[in-house]
């Protein structure tokens, strides 16, 4: 960790957002991780994703479980809200902070630990409940607080630091994500920025259950040869399908790719992004094509990135549930909780 | 764009953007530290090393390393580099023993014509090489303008006694109040070497109506100054006019408000802003209550049987062709007279050499200035070398002193029988800075303070004394906040490409989007695609390539704060924080050493 303060003099020539911030006033703490770790990239990205979005840092709660990954919310956004929760527990914190007030722009920031072993089930769940949020999950295959153990989502076969083979399975977070029905599906890596920084745009733009797993190397424990999540080893095996462009407000886009390649997705909201295809046989909208694509790559070996599935018509928790638009924090005690006359007429209605 | 060869010693040297706008290449950062360290004295021998003057120039210093300062580019102000240059001065202890000694004679006889910065500075580099150095001078005391021109309330004569007798203390034969006006017989007295330091000693005149008539009261601006410096003038009349923009004529007006000038005005023809004096020279006049009217061109000095009663000026207006050069034309507006009872003309300065004879075998050119070399110092005359004022016209203290270390190197090349075009390379010492996994051995955390304003005396005191000093100089709180806003630019970030594995951390971090890892191309397409582009080509692109994913790494160093938290996040020591220092080659450094440790 690094023991001085970032100075606060910035290049001169910095642009600033619709807001009039630059990029250094999304910025929250000094970080304490260890020196290049990948989860500092993520929070760089974070902050860049939000300056290009123009948000406003009160309108944004960040959300976070136990462990490294879980960290980070405490270096970026230091004007937003922030809640660092119980191991594993991020995800059903931010559900009720979500049902509470759906106003905010939720973002929950976990590990690899944090939700894919003690947080699973929440995880699962929050997911599939189809909550309005961008959950990105900072994978880095390792426990690092512990010194480098094993987590649930390092591959079977791959080496730990002092040459431990693997030899369980690996928990694929995006795979499962797929299958419980998350309405925006991506996978990046942390030393690709030119790749993050726009999927988390989408992602928070995204109204639905976002979920993006970006694997991010352990500098510490999980950076050597025979490791699966090493900057190497990631750049050698990255299979990436397509980039992704996010275009702010709603000015022409200048298309300059090859016909047919870049493809244009508008979301629920209005937002769009283009989807420029790396790979002409992948169909980010098809969630079972999609599934099947992860799986014979996974065989080969290949670690696929880029938006994987997106559903621009997604609903969320609210519409499930049909709650008034109104953020139930705002709701005065009166609409809240109508008496006892209101409930007499419910209860009557059920018998 | 080529990876950048940190190799050559003009790379990093540009980075201390300080160091290298000073004329005599003064290692300013290092000597800072030394000031917040509370290292007084030596602080003051590396600045005594290099511009030989530090009491002096902490006080009058033309400072062209201000306004390339980066601090300057990063916030408002630039460091206070001079004024902290005088805190290492106020505050050393006795350094005498620290100097050098008179060497053992080598029977070599050098003269110098002059006393001022340039000859002193030859002196003090070939007198303790076992030159004997005769040093004529006009006036009975040396040090030549920086004693006669100078006001003392901006330089005591302390200050000047102080340091010049470091340099009369060598063994110097100093002949005071013998001029020279004779070369050809200087010549003639079989001198090894002949240095002409005679500065820029005469006012240019102001050739206007009136000009004869009203002579009395009409002076000309640095013999008045000299006059008053020597005590032979102590008053001046109640209304005084200065004509004139530079730095000369701030001196004059201020003079005037100390001898009896209650309503004192500057007239310059050019606009305010496009004056020669010093912005500080000139705030400084403005304090004392003197206005500067701009865009009036003197016309006549009007005259009542001789005795001057004021002087009339055309109203001008800048006009600018379309090449963007001004010309002053008149704006139409009527002639103003404005009144007075002394006028002190102060429009430039003049070299003169009446004294050289045509036969002596120095060329003139057809401004009739000598033919001076611009490396060497040498004349057409092998055995005369010229430097300050006297070689290229009037510039100022630390320009004489750059002049006199080259000409001293040139003298001692010669009489060792070495070629004097031969110039060796300075010595560059690069060496990292870690003391630690995230410690340095210089304070890396960025003050935001302000530039610290140095204390005056109280304008009343001093406008009624004019030996008194009215700058206070800083006292050592001011002094240790204001070395602490210096960002440390010759702490260089070294970059080693075979050992970055790309993770980013560095460009995360940098308070300044100072790094960028992306494809190489040319420089003005490398310069749009950094994280901040940069348009500032004289600042320069810090390019390295051989990285894994093929990208190059490439820096602008434009505005780098040398904090070093690249290098303190980085996880391989890919990045590394070194200091830089030159040696600038002077008379008698040991021979051009082959063995530079850069990184």
């Amino acid at each position: 960790m690094t023991y001085i303060a970032k100075p606060k003099f910035h290049h001169p020539g910095l642009k600033k957002n619709e807001l009039g911030y630059t990029h250094r006033d999304y910025e929250g703490k000094i970080s304490t991780l260890c020196a290049g770790c990948g989860h500092d990239s993520i929070t760089a990205s974070i902050i860049e994703a939000c300056y290009e979005l123009s948000i406003e840092p009160h309108r944004v709660a960040k959300i976070s479980g136990i462990g490294c990954s879980s960290k980070t919310p405490d270096y970026f956004l230091g004007n937003s809200h922030g809640f660092n929760s119980v191991h594993g527990r991020m995800p059903s914190v931010l559900t009720g902070a979500n049902l509470a007030n759906r106003d905010l722009i939720y973002l929950g920031v976990s590990g690899d630990g944090d939700s894919a072993s003690i947080g699973f089930g929440q995880f699962a769940h929050s997911i599939r409940r189809g909550v309005n949020m961008t959950y990105i999950v900072e994978n880095n295959g390792v426990y690092g607080l512990t010194k480098g153990q094993f987590s649930a989502t390092a591959d079977r076969g791959s080496k730990s630091k002092k040459g431990v083979v693997n030899t369980d399975n690996a928990i694929d977070l995006v795979a499962i994500a797929l299958q419980l029905g998350a309405t925006f599906v991506a996978r990046s890596f942390s030393g690709d920025k030119t790749q993050l920084v726009p999927l988390i745009a989408a992602a928070i733009q995204h109204k639905g259950a976002s979920f993006i797993d970006v694997i991010s190397p352990c500098i510490a424990f999980n950076n050597h040869a025979g490791s699966t999540k090493s900057f190497d080893y990631v750049r050698e095996h990255n299979d990436a399908v397509n980039r992704l462009d996010v275009l702010v407000g709603r000015e022409p886009i200048h298309v300059d790719y090859a016909p047919g390649t870049v493809q244009v997705v508008e979301q629920h909201d209005g937002s769009r992004i283009a989807l420029r295809k790396l790979d002409a046989d992948y169909d980010a909208h098809d969630r079972l094509g999609a599934m099947t694509f992860l799986q014979k790559h996974a065989a080969k070996g290949q670690i696929v990135t880029g938006l994987l599935y997106v559903d621009p018509e997604a609903e969320d928790l609210h519409a499930h549930l049909n709650t008034v638009d109104t953020p139930l924090n705002a709701l005065e005690a009166k609409t809240l909780c109508p008496g006892s006359a209101a409930l007499d007429k419910i209860n009557a209605s059920l018998r | 764009m080529k990876p950048t060869d940190i190799s050559a010693p003009d790379y990093f040297h540009k980075v201390v953007d300080c160091q290298w706008a000073c004329p005599a290449h003064t290692p300013v950062p290092e000597y800072i530290r030394l000031i917040a360290e509370g290292r007084y004295s030596d602080a003051y021998m590396i600045n005594w090393k290099s511009n030989v003057f530090p009491g002096i120039l902490g006080r009058t210093c033309d400072r062209p390393c201000e306004p390339a300062c980066r601090r300057g580019r990063v916030e408002e102000n630039p460091v206070a580099i001079c004024r902290l240059k005088r805190v290492a001065a106020d505050f050393k202890d006795d350094i005498k023993h620290r100097l050098p000694r008179p060497g053992p004679k080598n029977g070599k006889r050098i003269a110098l014509i002059g006393g001022g910065p340039a000859s002193l500075t030859v002196a003090r580099d070939l007198a303790p090489l076992g030159y004997h150095c005769t040093v004529f001078d006009q006036d009975p005391k040396a040090g030549g303008m920086m004693r006669s021109q100078i006001p003392k309330f901006r330089l005591p004569d302390s200050v000047i006694d102080e340091e010049t007798d470091y340099i009369l203390n060598l063994g110097i034969d100093f002949k005071g109040g013998q001029r020279i006006d004779s070369l050809k017989q200087l010549l003639a007295e079989n001198y090894d070497a002949v240095f002409v330091g005679s500065g820029a000693p005469r006012g240019r005149e102001l050739d206007i109506p009136g000009r004869k008539e009203a002579a009395a009261n009409i002076h000309i601006g640095i013999e008045w100054l000299s006059s008053v410096s020597f005590g032979h003038v102590e008053k001046i009349g109640r209304r005084v006019i200065v004509l004139g923009g530079g730095n000369t004529a701030m001196d004059c007006c201020r003079t005037a408000r100390r001898l009896g000038g209650a309503d004192v005005k500057v007239i310059v023809r050019s606009g305010f802003d496009e004056m020669k004096a010093s912005p500080w020279e000139k705030e400084d006049a403005l304090h004392e209550d003197i206005p500067i009217l701009n865009y009036m061109v003197p016309v006549a000095f009007i005259h009542d049987n001789g005795k001057l009663t004021g002087v009339t000026f055309q109203k001008v207006k800048a006009e600018y062709d379309a090449k963007g050069r001004r010309n002053l034309v008149p704006s139409g507006e009527p002639d103003e007279t404005v009144v007075c009872d002394d006028v002190l003309v102060a429009v430039g300065q003049e070299n003169a050499f009446p004294w050289i004879e045509a036969d002596c075998g120095i060329e003139f050119d057809k401004w009739h200035m000598p033919k001076v070399d611009p490396t060497t110092f040498a004349s057409s005359n092998p055995k005369v070398f010229f430097g300050g004022d006297a070689a290229f016209g009037p510039k100022n203290i630390i320009w004489a002193v750059a002049h006199g270390h080259d000409a001293a190197l040139s003298i001692h090349k010669m009489l060792s029988g070495e070629d004097i075009n031969e110039r060796p390379l300075p010595e560059v010492h690069v060496s990292s800075q870690k003391m630690g996994i995230h410690e340095w051995s210089y304070d890396n955390d960025i003050s935001t303070d302000k530039r610290f304003k140095v204390p005056h005396r109280d304008k009343v005191i001093a406008l009624k004394d004019i030996r008194a000093e009215v700058e206070l100089g800083y006292d050592l709180k001011l002094a240790l906040g204001e070395a602490e806003r210096c960002l440390n630019c010759d702490v260089q970030t070294v970059f080693t490409a075979p050992l970055c594995i790309e993770c980013d951390a560095c460009v995360d971090i940098c308070p300044m989007d100072c790094i960028t890892f992306t494809q190489n191309g040319d420089e003005d397409d490398l310069r749009q695609r950094l994280k901040a582009p940069s348009p500032h080509h004289d600042q320069a692109l810090y390019v390295a390539d051989g990285l894994k994913t093929g990208r190059v790494m490439a820096k602008d160093e434009d505005v780098c704060l040398h904090c070093g938290l690249c290098a303190e996040r980085c996880p391989t020591g890919a990045w590394d924080m070194q200091k830089y220092l030159i040696d600038m080659v002077h008379a008698g450094s040991t021979c051009q050493s082959k063995a530079r440790s850069a990184a």
